[in-house]
């Protein structure tokens, strides 16, 4: 059935008419207009409960108080507080107890993996694996040590960098680009290097080689080329290559020298973080 | 009421109409905008700001005409996730030199605002030249042919002067010296204790950046982002819960 069309007389007109069509002036639905109206009341509640008026030097604080500062400072406090005690007892533990100590250890791990993923990880992989020119935290080849006092100590004040004076330090000259040794001397050592991971480019010069690595590299690397890490000087006899392994990117090394730099994260992490994530690191695989 | 009825004299005058609405358009403007002039609230006074170096400005235009603000962002929200990955969250006075400036909309990769010293320059040369061979899972374009193209600074006079018209506090002295501080910020060899007094001993990273000869456009960049967040010493700073 259809509906009775509208009385015309019944409602008046808005008294807008445009070609012979008028307009209807029927009242808004009851429930539309007083939720209108709440709104509004809300509005204004509102811009008094929070910070919101404009004025001359300043806008009007709000009669709550609140502040985003201080909410993401509270909410900060409260996960720190949450985590206090382990916090405490992780900064203050000896370093060699941590992996001994279930509640410590578990800990350690899952916070070290996070922050492992969030400050580490885009040097070193999201898996710890490594790239070229950023050693691999897996393996058991370690420049300056693989004991957690070690790994502590590297990740506390970085290497090389200039905003720690504790950083780790060493440099290896450029023999070729500062003319310490001769085109062909860099020839033979490189395929001396070569000669004690595997096997040499030119086997004719490996015997000259040794003479170069006795007199200029083993002061650093070794007699036997194994490393030393006191000077973060790599073990060259065991076919890990942070740098590439091949005969052009170990001529490139020994000619213009090439050393990693890690910056110190004690003004980023607190003690615990840095804790943490050298536990991590030495369950990886490859802690000593 | 008699003023509500004269609306039909604007609804029926399509000038008339667009000049009024351009006034209600003007009054809500002024009424948002303007008290941010005069709010001494607005922006802070923080210890440790200062204005960018010519190598560093040459690299903040290199950062945007790369685009690198459609994917990263820089600014640090107050938020605990935001401050726990970034570091302390980012004050307005932090950006107070930048024209514009790059807090950007718009996250594909990590906010940069605190990006400096957090990795190694030899790092930022890998990961610029090819972002994957660091990080794998990056999807962030190549931009190798930075270190290929040199930058002489021979206009970075001309920007520092067009910066300082907007309020930016270059002095004449750096104005004039800005050859110089660009030459000598890439090359540890050169002169560069002026460089150092004029803009700060602490804040000023002198290196060769690329490690290549030369100040190319890499240089530049990197010593952009390695500045990038590292003015202001938190450990010394006390947040004003107020703004």
């Amino acid at each position: 059935m259809s509906k009775q069309p509208v009385q015309k007389n019944e409602v008046s007109t808005t008294g807008h008419e445009w070609d012979g069509i008028e307009e209807f002036n029927n009242p808004l639905p009851r429930w539309w207009l007083w939720t209108f109206y709440l709104t509004i009341i809300w509005g204004i509640g509102y811009t008094i409960a929070y910070p919101a008026w404009p004025g001359i030097k300043g806008a009007t604080e709000g009669m709550l108080g609140f502040s985003t500062r201080a909410e993401v400072a509270a909410d900060i406090e409260a996960v720190n507080t949450q985590n206090e005690a382990i916090n405490t007892r992780l900064a203050s533990a000896e370093l060699t107890e941590i992996a001994n100590d279930p509640e410590l250890n578990g800990y350690a791990n899952s916070a070290g993996a996070a922050v492992f993923k969030t400050w580490c990880a885009q040097c070193h992989g999201s898996g710890a694996a490594g790239a070229k020119g950023y050693p691999n935290l897996l393996d058991n080849d370690w420049l300056w040590g693989g004991d957690i006092e070690s790994i502590h100590q590297t990740v506390t004040a970085g290497i090389r960098n200039e905003e720690n004076f504790d950083a780790r330090y060493s440099e290896m000259p450029a023999f070729g680009r500062d003319e310490l040794l001769e085109d062909e001397q860099i020839d033979q050592v490189v395929n001396f290097v070569m000669s004690l991971s595997g096997d040499p480019m030119d086997a004719s010069l490996v015997g000259e080689g040794a003479t170069v690595f006795a007199d200029n590299c083993a002061s650093c690397h070794g007699d036997a080329g194994l490393g030393d890490r006191d000077q973060g000087a790599p073990n060259l006899a065991d076919a890990i290559w942070l740098f590439g392994g091949s005969y052009g990117d170990i001529r490139e090394t020994v000619y213009n020298s090439r050393f990693g730099v890690m910056p110190s994260w004690d003004t980023r992490l607190t003690e615990a973080q840095i804790r943490a994530v050298s536990a991590y690191v030495h369950q990886l695989g490859g802690g000593e | 009421m008699a003023i509500l009825d004269k609306h039909k004299i604007l609804e029926t005058n399509a000038t008339l109409l667009l000049v009024f609405s351009f006034l209600v358009v003007t009054i809500g403007g002024i009424v948002q905008i303007a008290p941010l002039f005069w709010l001494e609230n607005t922006i802070e006074d923080v210890e440790g700001m200062r204005p960018y170096t010519p190598l560093e400005l040459a690299g903040r235009d290199i950062y945007l005409r790369e685009g690198c603000y459609v994917c990263h962002s820089q600014m640090i929200r107050p938020m605990r996730d935001e401050v726990e990955r970034y570091g302390h969250y980012s004050l307005a006075a932090e950006s107070q030199y930048d024209h514009p400036f790059q807090w950007g909309s718009k996250r594909t990769g990590p906010d940069l605002a605190r990006v400096g010293g957090r990795y190694s320059d030899d790092w930022h040369v890998d990961h610029l030249i090819d972002p994957q061979s660091v990080v794998p899972e990056s999807i962030m374009p190549k931009y190798g042919y930075l270190t290929n193209k040199q930058v002489d600074g021979k206009h970075i006079g001309d920007l520092m002067r067009t910066q300082s018209y907007v309020g930016v506090p270059y002095t004449d002295e750096m104005i004039v010296n800005a050859q110089l501080d660009f030459n000598a910020q890439a090359d540890p060899d050169l002169d560069y204790d002026g460089l150092l007094e004029r803009y700060g001993e602490d804040s000023v990273n002198v290196r060769n950046f690329d490690g290549r000869h030369g100040t190319s456009e890499m240089d530049a960049l990197v010593a952009y982002l390695q500045m990038l967040g590292t003015l202001v010493d938190f450990s010394t700073f006390t947040p004003d819960a107020s703004r």
